[in-house]
């Protein structure tokens, strides 16, 4: 028994519950003090991340490798930089309470154990240990109507979608007798024909976790939930928790179900198809910035799943390297988002941003960055992002679904270019309120990362490569 | 006298499985009426998992069930606070009401 191994989850829970006591005991308001600590934990559980040895513990529970570790490094950094944009805009909405900061430092913990799971019940609980505080976070503006609803929805489904993945994982031990993934791997490695009782599970807990990535047919959940969140949280959503996710799912597919890909890999394809083509259509009539994200979170998620549907080793290098790409630009918009503000009240038009390139130059010039990165120009980021998926699809001669990418990002620009138009080239409504200092920090940052990412991009293909390699041996 | 097996532990998890999810995606009514439809969903799974044990002769299933059983009741109890503040903000918890988010 090895708990050791488990060192950067076990020092996060411990700091969450001694941050929970220092909030509650002084009289007076704890918020930023809070904050501060939450920050120190992740980067005192990043270091202890970085100097983690491979290895399975707690029974097989548990397993640390080079995905893992890939995929915490940049869960606790979304997370971190999204609490950081969290701290001024829930202080500017009066929703200054120190228990945001525990929530976000729960979800995140969750989120760890998720992506370092080896067994389908350390997958459960730490998925449910992500979106308990998730649902929370959504309905954080109590006294607000639309936040709550949003938490109300976000709930049901999420409860939902929580009970459809454990029906297939009940089936899937049932019928293979195991809940380990290596013993998974194994029992459907084999020669044997796969039982239909676990066929039926995987494509259970496949629905499941396109509830969590937002694939459709399972996103309608997502444009309401970030329409109606607060906005420092649905910045956390769009970030943080959508790495987790993609992790839970390439680790559940390409790791236990590896062997099964002739039965997974049709479903996978067609969700990534409709996922394109819906968060391209759909985006375009949209007026809410929020939604907007929303539905061009939907369009990435296709992308990332097209990088998983073709299995291959240079596939799931895809997604490796889409993922830290997207979240960097994500983090870069929602920094934006943030700090959208005019005469102390938050705004959440595309229309509100009409002549940011006179009013405020340097955040005009991040969104554009960021609106031209998510929609795939070169050279920046989101290109390569993109091209790293496509380029296994072509070559695995999965052509219709590399089609419809291509065809879903032209018609995907129009929306994201319409940002830039009107920040450029429309009558401003009004400047928008000097922007904290903690956007200013985020948005130079990712703003960097995105604008000169094809610099320097071997340090990030290495880690990718080293983390494909440990997830599929 | 009938054998009561694996299959038929199956079956009734199955019905109830089935009733849970049509308790929430048919009911027009109350959300209080979609929370018990959850908890029925977890209790279904359950019951798979037990069977499944005693039938495998593996403890890992009613491992499982306890883990299920625990996280239900955090979630009921999170569930059940939001719909307390959703009720405070509109005076209701009508299915049909949760639809000012939309587009």
């Amino acid at each position: 028994m090895n708990w050791t191994l488990a060192l950067p989850e076990l020092v996060l829970a411990l700091s969450g519950l001694a941050i929970l006591v220092a909030g509650v005991l002084p009289r007076r308001d704890m918020t930023f003090p809070c904050t501060m600590m939450v920050l120190g934990a992740f980067l005192l559980s990043g270091a202890f991340v970085l100097t983690q040895p491979d290895g399975m513990g707690f029974g097989g529970q548990y397993i640390s490798d080079a995905f893992a570790r890939f995929m915490k490094v940049l869960v606790l950094a979304g997370a971190a930089l999204a609490l950081l944009l969290a701290l001024d805009w829930n202080r500017a909405e009066g929703l200054s309470r120190f228990e945001y900061p525990v929530l976000v430092l729960f979800a995140t913990l969750g989120m760890m154990v998720m992506i370092s799971a080896n067994d389908l019940m350390s997958l459960y609980l730490g998925l449910e240990l992500l979106s308990l505080p998730l649902y929370v976070m959504a309905a954080f503006h109590r006294d607000n109507a639309r936040s709550s609803e949003a938490g109300l929805k976000y709930f049901v489904l999420g409860a939902l979608s929580s009970g459809l993945m454990l029906y297939g994982m009940s089936l899937v031990y049932g019928f293979a007798g195991t809940t380990n993934f290596a013993q998974l791997a194994q029992v459907l490695g084999g020669t044997a024909p796969i039982s239909a009782g676990v066929v039926v599970g995987i494509v259970f807990i496949i629905t499941g976790l396109c509830f969590k990535v937002a694939a459709v047919p399972f996103h309608m959940w997502t444009p309401d939930v970030y329409e109606g969140a607060p906005t420092s949280v649905v910045a956390y959503f769009a970030t943080a928790t959508k790495v987790g996710a993609i992790a839970a799912i390439v680790r559940v597919l390409a790791g236990p179900f590896g062997g099964a890909v002739d039965q997974w890999q049709q479903v996978i394809v067609l969700a990534s198809i409709a996922s394109m083509i819906l968060g391209a259509f759909a985006a375009i009539g949209q007026t809410n910035i929020k939604r907007l994200m929303a539905y061009s979170w939907i369009s990435h998620t296709g992308f990332v799943l097209m990088g998983l549907a073709v299995g291959t080793e240079a596939g799931l290098r895809g997604v490796l390297i889409y993922t830290p790409i997207y979240l960097m630009m994500s983090l870069g918009a929602f920094s934006v988002l943030v700090a959208m503000r005019r005469n102390g009240h938050a705004v959440e038009n595309i229309q509100d941003l009409a002549g940011l390139g006179r009013t405020d130059p340097a955040m005009a010039l991040g969104m554009a960055i960021f609106m031209f990165a998510m929609a795939g120009i070169p050279p920046l980021s989101g290109f390569f992002a993109k091209l790293y998926v496509l380029l296994p699809a072509v070559e695995a001669g999965f052509w219709l679904m590399a089609v419809v990418a291509v065809l879903s990002s032209v018609v995907s620009a129009y929306y994201y270019l319409r940002v830039v138009k009107v920040m450029y080239f429309d009558a401003s409504t009004g400047a928008l309120d000097a922007r904290p200092s903690g956007v200013s920090f985020v948005l130079a940052g990712t703003g960097l990362f995105t604008m000169f990412f094809f610099l320097m991009p071997a340090p990030l293909l290495a880690a990718a490569r080293q983390a494909v390699a440990a997830l599929i041996g | 006298m009938l054998d009561i097996g694996l299959a038929h532990y199956l079956v009734v998890s199955a019905i109830l499985f089935v009733l849970g999810v049509f308790g929430i995606f048919m009911n027009r009514k109350n959300v209080i009426v979609i929370l018990m439809s959850v908890e029925l969903i977890l209790l279904s799974v359950n019951l798979n998992l037990v069977a499944f044990s005693a039938q495998l002769g593996d403890l890992t299933g009613q491992v499982f069930a306890m883990f299920i059983l625990t996280v239900a009741a955090a979630e009921a109890a999170i569930g059940l606070a939001i719909v307390v503040i959703y009720f405070r903000n509109r005076g209701s918890i009508e299915v049909e009401d949760i639809s000012t988010l939309k587009g």
